[in-house]
């Protein structure tokens, strides 16, 4: 039995013995740093990292420009909004749910912004303001669900309508205020630090906090508990309504500041235009880095790069002229394409819908 | 002699799952027009054999035929395309339709969809099979009792009339007069030359009903017997096969204060429980399926909440609404169903073992990686866990090292009381015996420990005294000196019966 386990571990050395002839001692060696290389970074992610380095050498082929550093920075910009979007999304999976208004959330909290920055000529209260609202959606999706037990799928697609009316409604439909000519929104649309883009700078910022929050602490070992296995983690002591609503709670933030982004891009309040589709975005990009869409397993770092992927190829599809529209259908066929590989790895049955 | 024509035959059926071999090199015959009995101890492999009939699954080795034709069933229709059906416990009903369209679901071609010639056919086969007086056609699914669902499980079957026909304890939900028209309807079923297969533990019935008795144990065949040739004395001990109890003697621990008191407890599963444990002390509970045991830990573990009642922990109330109010109170519950209600499969030995005592293991919100796994590396060696590591997925665990994965959890808690819920099931032989030493040492360290088990000689082997449920109730206690699998079986089946 003992011997049976251990064949399963992928890291033992003892691995090595499928080669016919002794190895030596170098090849020993050589085959188990390869092998650590790889568990510590993850197959996906070097899967990832390929599928970039690919798309990247085929784009910069036929088109020079992709490598000059306007184009870069316009990348950069672009996956900022998308990125905190699908960050928080992955939290959300691998808690086992799924929100599906995080673009909604975004375009009130950019319509808001631009709205209380004009009435109160205050940046500072405009961002605050922006927040709590993204808060709040985030609490009435967490309460629909928990309390009203709603599929957490039909909850947000129900919000998703409904935030989207409602900053459709006090912005009349139209985009608001004007954000710029001041000095914060222009910082954050166009400043750097350290040479560094701000809006890249506040998805790292994101995602390095949210990737600490995941890996060391309490809180994110008690998300991975409850995606994993709910029964379990609520037999185990964990107050799981808490851990739901908590996320959804700290999804509407972020995704309100990605709506301020928005704002200071745009430099006016945005109800719809540069938020809408961003779900479907965030979803894919956390399926392609591996949140497996049943909960409990997922990471940031194989998000953003996948963001980074998305990024790279839009923007190559741009610059080689490829149409719009055919964009949309190779983004819906990437996120089928990412869950099917994910379900026939875990060896389902093909029978019924899958759970 | 021509009904004894072999209908079905299994020759060296083997099945394993992961680590544990449910099935060795298993024979079977059904026979046109005889009921053949299959018996065994509860994990003898009798449902690992009934799903592979049914096609659930394919068997690892072996080979089934039917009337001397090598068959192969890649799922269920392919065993009733070859006239194999077998009959659920618990079958699936759907609530929103008639009792009609659930017993032709999947077939209501076959009667071209018209509901009141649907309607006709059901009650003429009602009537067929002598079950017109005890349900109506137009009944909904969600109006059934669990008899009544038995029973359209069984007339599911009947309608398409199969060959063979297996029936796994179909008594166990039904009351005496439901009993009398099932033996009669399989009477009729073998008057008209169909092999039947029936699994039950209950002796009585077998006898009443069977020609032949093919006995199973740990998953290996022991042997076929005709009734005629065999009686009840024979047949327990080609079951037990060896005297289980002996295997797992327990030295009694010195008995402390109680610790655990239920005065009354009762809610929608449970009803006035009484029940105490000391320190030191292992009490079994004992039942069939059903009786409300697993029902009564999630209870006092506070995952249903009570209505009437209290239950104290060293002698004070506790208000127990939540699991984390037990796990305060010092209780640690390890559930039956151990992957689905215990175990992060997808995680790591380390982070299963921390599960409960996580905050304890941090500073503010960090978790201190070296105080999580030296905990998890002490618990890997005193319970001798077999991992690679304390960072292998608790998924490619065996079923034993799985569940001291769950102990090593609750351990790590330092728990007054323990609750384990069929904590050996589905494990092999070498960790039980592991398992009912670690319950041993708890006992002498002074843990009070509840063991829930189907199996009667775990039950009588491990406890110091026993507690025997029927129909969410206590319907007996006895002490270790004067239980055994007979009192514990009338007790069981005690109010089963008046119900």
């Amino acid at each position: 039995m003992n011997i049976a386990t251990r064949k399963d571990n992928p890291v033992l050395p003892a691995q090595t013995q499928t080669q016919p002839s002794a190895p030596t001692r170098s090849d020993v060696e050589r085959v188990s740093t390869f092998r650590r290389v790889i568990t510590t970074v993850g197959v996906q992610n070097i899967s990832l990292i390929l599928a970039i380095a690919i798309v990247v050498a085929i784009i910069g082929i036929q088109n020079p420009l992709f490598f000059t550093v306007p184009n870069l920075k316009v990348i950069g910009t672009a996956i900022a909004i998308v990125g905190l979007l699908a960050v928080v999304q992955t939290i959300v999976i691998i808690l086992g749910a799924l929100d599906i208004s995080v673009g909604s959330i975004a375009g009130l909290a950019s319509v808001t912004s631009a709205m209380i920055f004009t009435s109160t000529t205050s940046a500072a209260m405009g961002v605050l303001g922006a927040v709590a609202i993204g808060v709040l959606c985030g609490l009435v999706n967490g309460c629909i669900i928990v309390f009203g037990r709603v599929n957490p799928v039909i909850a947000t697609l129900a919000t998703l309508a409904a935030f989207k009316g409602v900053a459709q409604l006090i912005s009349d439909g139209r985009a608001q205020g004007y954000t710029g000519a001041d000095p914060f929104f222009v910082f954050l649309a166009r400043g750097t630090l350290l040479g560094i883009p701000t809006l890249i700078l506040v998805l790292v910022l994101v995602a390095v906090l949210a990737h600490v929050v995941l890996r060391y602490t309490t809180i994110g070992r008690n998300i991975y508990a409850v995606g994993g296995n709910n029964i379990a983690s609520r037999l185990g002591g964990i107050n799981i309504n808490r851990y739901i609503i908590g996320v959804y709670m700290v999804t509407g933030a972020v995704a309100a500041i990605a709506g301020i982004l928005i704002t200071a891009r745009t430099g006016s309040g945005q109800p719809i235009s540069g938020s809408e589709g961003l779900e479907l975005q965030a979803i894919t990009a956390a399926a392609l880095g591996g949140a497996a869409l049943k909960g409990g397993k997922g990471a940031i770092a194989g998000t953003i790069l996948a963001v980074i992927l998305l990024g790279v190829l839009t923007n190559g599809m741009t610059l080689l002229g490829v149409n719009t529209f055919w964009q949309n259908v190779a983004q819906g066929t990437l996120l089928v394409v990412a869950v099917v590989i994910q379900q026939l790895r875990s060896g389902e049955r093909r029978i019924g819908i899958p759970g | 002699m021509t009904q004894e024509s072999i209908a079905l035959r299994a020759t060296g059926i083997t099945k394993s799952y992961g680590p544990v071999k449910a099935l060795r090199g298993v024979e079977l015959e059904l026979r046109s027009g005889e009921v053949t009995a299959l018996m065994g101890e509860n994990g003898a492999g009798k449902s690992t054999l009934l799903k592979i009939l049914n096609g659930d699954f394919r068997p690892d080795e072996g080979e089934l035929s039917i009337d001397g034709m090598p068959v192969d069933f890649g799922d269920p229709s392919d065993a009733r395309a070859a006239g194999l059906r077998v009959i659920a416990q618990e079958p699936e009903i759907i609530a929103a339709v008639s009792v009609a369209e659930n017993i032709f679901v999947g077939n209501l071609g076959s009667v071209g969809y018209n509901r009141t010639a649907l309607l006709r056919r059901t009650r003429d086969e009602l009537e067929r099979w002598g079950f017109h007086r005890t349900i109506r056609a137009e009944a909904l699914g969600s109006e059934l009792s669990p008899a009544q669902r038995q029973i359209v499980e069984i007339m599911r079957a009947v309608v398409s009339r199969p060959r063979i026909i297996c029936f796994d304890e179909p008594t166990s939900s039904l009351g005496d007069e439901e009993v009398t028209l099932l033996f009669a309807l399989i009477r009729q079923l073998q008057a008209e030359g169909i092999a039947v297969g029936y699994v039950s533990h209950r002796m009585a019935e077998i006898f009443q009903l069977a020609d032949r008795i093919t006995v199973l144990r740990d998953g290996a065949f022991v042997g076929t017997k005709l009734v005629a040739d065999t009686d009840h004395d024979e047949l327990v001990r080609m079951m037990v096969g060896r005297d289980l109890s002996q295997f797992f003697h327990r030295d009694p621990a010195p008995l402390g204060e109680t610790v655990l008191e239920l005065r009354g407890v009762g809610n929608q599963f449970v009803d006035g429980v009484d029940l105490t444990v000391r320190a030191g002390e292992v009490v079994g509970i004992a039942g069939l399926v059903g009786a409300g045991r697993s029902e009564l830990m999630k209870t006092i573990a506070g995952d249903y909440p009570t209505t009437s009642g209290e239950i104290l922990v060293s002698g004070q109330a506790r208000r127990i609404r939540q699991p984390s109010d037990s796990i305060r109170a010092g209780i640690g519950f390890a559930p039956e169903e151990r992957k689905a209600e215990a175990l992060l499969l997808q995680r790591s030995v380390r982070d299963n073992a921390a599960l409960v005592v996580l905050r304890s293991l941090s500073r503010w919100i960090f978790v201190n990686n070296r105080a999580e796994r030296a905990l998890a590396q002490e618990y890997i060696d005193r319970l001798r866990i077999r991992t690679p590591s304390a960072e292998q997925l608790v998924g490619n665990l065996s079923g034993g090292n799985q569940q001291k994965v769950v102990l090593a959890r609750w351990l790590a808690t330092k728990p007054k009381i323990l609750l384990l819920d069929e904590p050996t099931r589905g494990i092999d032989v070498g960790a039980k015996s592991e398992i009912y030493a670690i319950i041993d040492e708890l006992a002498h360290q002074g843990v009070a420990v509840i063991v829930v088990s189907s199996e009667l000689p775990e039950v009588l082997g491990v406890s110091d005294r026993i507690y025997v449920m029927a129909a969410g109730r206590i319907s007996g206690e006895l002490p270790r000196s004067e239980a055994s699998e007979e009192r514990i079986l009338a007790l069981a089946m005690d109010e089963d019966v008046a119900a």
